[in-house]
């Protein structure tokens, strides 16, 4: 570890600890806001573990989320809720896996349209089933407070972060880089790309589970609709996008701003939100391609050419 | 006997809105994810064309298709010629494309829910049974499906005759090779664009006469699609329509015999079935 690595670590805990402060302000919707805000992060942050280096775009992330969700909400009568957090970790683990090793052997196309009806799938099948035992929706009854939801989503945040740096200093990580940039040369120099990218995807499939689980005992009531709203996985992109994938910081930098943006509108017209949606997708693709950080990087370029010049 | 027919007559309509989607994929290489919200639009010109003039939706078809035409012609100049022109590889631009028109198609559905609200619209017509083999079945499925194979057939030998039709077929195959003979490869990319939105939003005016929508079905329909264009094999005409037969009968099976809320999950088995034993489609050859 060199010292730069050291104050990178030191400037995320700081950070991390000031978050963790804002409940103290006893201000029901900022912790509400924040609640949402830890939730976007660590998922915008881990899908872009996987979708950043890749280029491949997963829509699976409402997929995930909800098994996450209803891992909490029927286990919760059988075993302990600190139990059940790793459990939703091994479960979405797993179901990526299987849809990693179905698709990410064949061309990116076929993974995006995998994960786009993944989450609608899986909540046809979730609700076919709860038809079949005969009951509609799950209670989750916990007497977590949005402030503990907030902490636990803070810590998985700051394990993502963690994580994240590690994987990057990795083998795994410059793997990814090199399949990035080129699969075919990534296949020359003998990296096993297949398990390279399935790898990373289970890591982003199991936070999104977690994530899933944190949040269950918010809903107080889940039922397949609200469990598995394929929106989530559209948000989550828009976010990780707009701030950009290329740091590990970049989504972080774009899920504040569209929260803030979509708690506005879909407050005073809550029928636009899809035309926002949209909008934001080719706001990104025409003009801010590398998002926040894309943009950043580019300002600093031409910063230094010009003191280059001078 | 009831099952397969019924399959047959909805997957000859999924084959018309495939094909569409094959045509823009397979030629001009955008993944046209914006494909269903097309149909929809299809589908509502017939709807109010129909509601408030009493236009036939059989003719609606020749309203609907040139302009259909005009507007995807347009989008892919607009919108997409710029990002095949920034493309450095493959990946790229298909990364791209699938931003743009995820954004276009959430655009669309704004705009439809914005100007239409979120009601389901459905008209009548030719809803009266009609006798197939001993079974009854809606006049207006059954003339839909004989507008498909119409279609379908017009198409096929299109491509397969004519002179414009086999230039699209050679930048399918190959677009650097098919500059190299003298076709305007970013010319054919345009109008085989307009011509697949075309296609799928004639289909969308036929779906309609027989199928519930809204405005934000066509996400649904899509994914249909893009499970049916890769069944069949990117750019193959015979095994689009193949798998969009295959698609139609299995959901018929899965809805009547288990559950009708199940579809997606049978779409979905199928394509897992693809993916692992033949990606490459039904007729594709496994690459090298």
């Amino acid at each position: 570890m060199k010292r730069d690595d050291w104050n990178k670590l030191g400037w995320g805990g700081a950070l991390i600890g000031v978050a963790a402060l804002l409940p103290l302000t006893g201000d029901g919707y900022l912790i509400s806001l924040g609640v949402t805000i830890a939730m976007y992060t660590v998922l915008a942050t881990s899908w872009a573990l996987f979708s950043g280096p890749t280029h491949y775009i997963s829509l699976a992330t409402a997929a995930f989320f909800g098994v996450g969700t209803y891992v909490t909400g029927s286990g919760l009568d059988y075993m302990s809720y600190w139990l059940l957090l790793p459990l939703a970790g091994v479960i979405g683990g797993v179901l990526a896996a299987l849809v990693g090793l179905a698709t990410l052997r064949l061309s990116g196309v076929y993974f995006v349209i995998f994960t786009l009806g993944l989450a609608e799938m899986t909540r046809q099948a979730v609700t076919w089933y709860q038809n079949q035992t005969g009951h509609k929706g799950t209670y989750v009854l916990t007497d977590f407070t949005d402030q503990d939801i907030y902490w636990q989503l803070l810590v998985l945040a700051a394990l993502v972060f963690l994580t994240g740096w590690a994987i990057g200093r990795s083998r795994l990580g410059f793997a990814l880089r090199v399949i990035g940039d080129d699969e075919d040369v990534a296949r020359h120099v003998g990296i096993n790309t297949a398990m390279s990218k399935v790898a990373l995807f289970v890591v982003s499939g199991s936070v999104a589970a977690i994530v899933g689980a944190i949040i269950a005992p918010r809903y107080v009531y889940i039922e397949p609709s609200t469990a598995f709203t394929p929106m989530l996985s559209f948000q989550v992109v828009i976010m990780a996008l707009l701030g950009g994938t290329g740091r590990l910081w970049g989504p972080l930098v774009g899920v504040i701003p569209f929260t803030l943006l979509w708690e506005a509108i879909s407050s005073s017209f809550p029928n636009q939100t899809t035309l926002l949606l949209g909008l934001s997708f080719l706001v990104i693709v025409y003009f801010l391609p590398g998002g926040f950080v894309g943009l950043y990087d580019r300002l600093k370029g031409r910063a230094v050419k010009r003191s280059a010049l001078a | 006997m009831d099952i397969l027919i019924t399959g047959l007559i909805l997957g000859g309509t999924y084959a018309l809105i495939a094909l569409g989607l094959n045509l823009q994929y397979g030629v001009s290489r955008i993944m046209n994810l914006a494909n269903g919200e097309m149909l929809v639009i299809g589908a509502f010109t017939a709807f109010i064309l129909f509601t408030t003039a009493q236009v036939s939706p059989l003719l609606t078809i020749f309203i609907v298709a040139p302009l259909a035409y005009v507007l995807n012609w347009i989008i892919y100049q607009v919108m997409l010629r710029p990002l095949v022109k920034r493309a450095k590889n493959r990946g790229m631009l298909e990364q791209d494309a699938i931003l743009t028109t995820f954004g276009l198609s959430f655009v669309m559905v704004g705009i439809m829910l914005w100007a239409f609200g979120g009601d389901y619209f459905s008209y009548s017509y030719l809803a009266r049974p009609v006798v197939i083999l001993g079974d009854n079945f809606g006049f207006n499925r059954v003339v839909a499906f004989g507008c498909a194979v119409l279609l379908c057939a017009a198409l096929y030998l299109w491509l397969n005759v004519s002179r414009a039709g086999m230039a699209i077929r050679a930048v399918a195959v190959s677009p650097e090779n098919a500059r190299l003979v003298g076709i305007d490869v970013p010319k054919l990319s345009a109008r085989a664009f307009a011509l697949g939105g075309a296609v799928t939003a004639v289909g969308g005016a036929v779906i309609s006469t027989f199928l519930t929508l809204d405005a934000s079905t066509g996400v649904i329909f899509t994914m249909k699609a893009l499970i049916i264009v890769i069944m069949g094999g990117v750019g193959d005409v015979r095994g689009t329509i193949l798998a969009a037969l295959v698609l139609g009968v299995g959901e018929t099976l899965v809805a009547s015999l288990i559950d009708p809320g199940l579809t997606l999950v049978a779409a979905y088995a199928l394509f897992i079935l693809i993916l692992l034993f033949r990606p490459q489609g039904f007729f594709g050859r496994r690459s090298s």
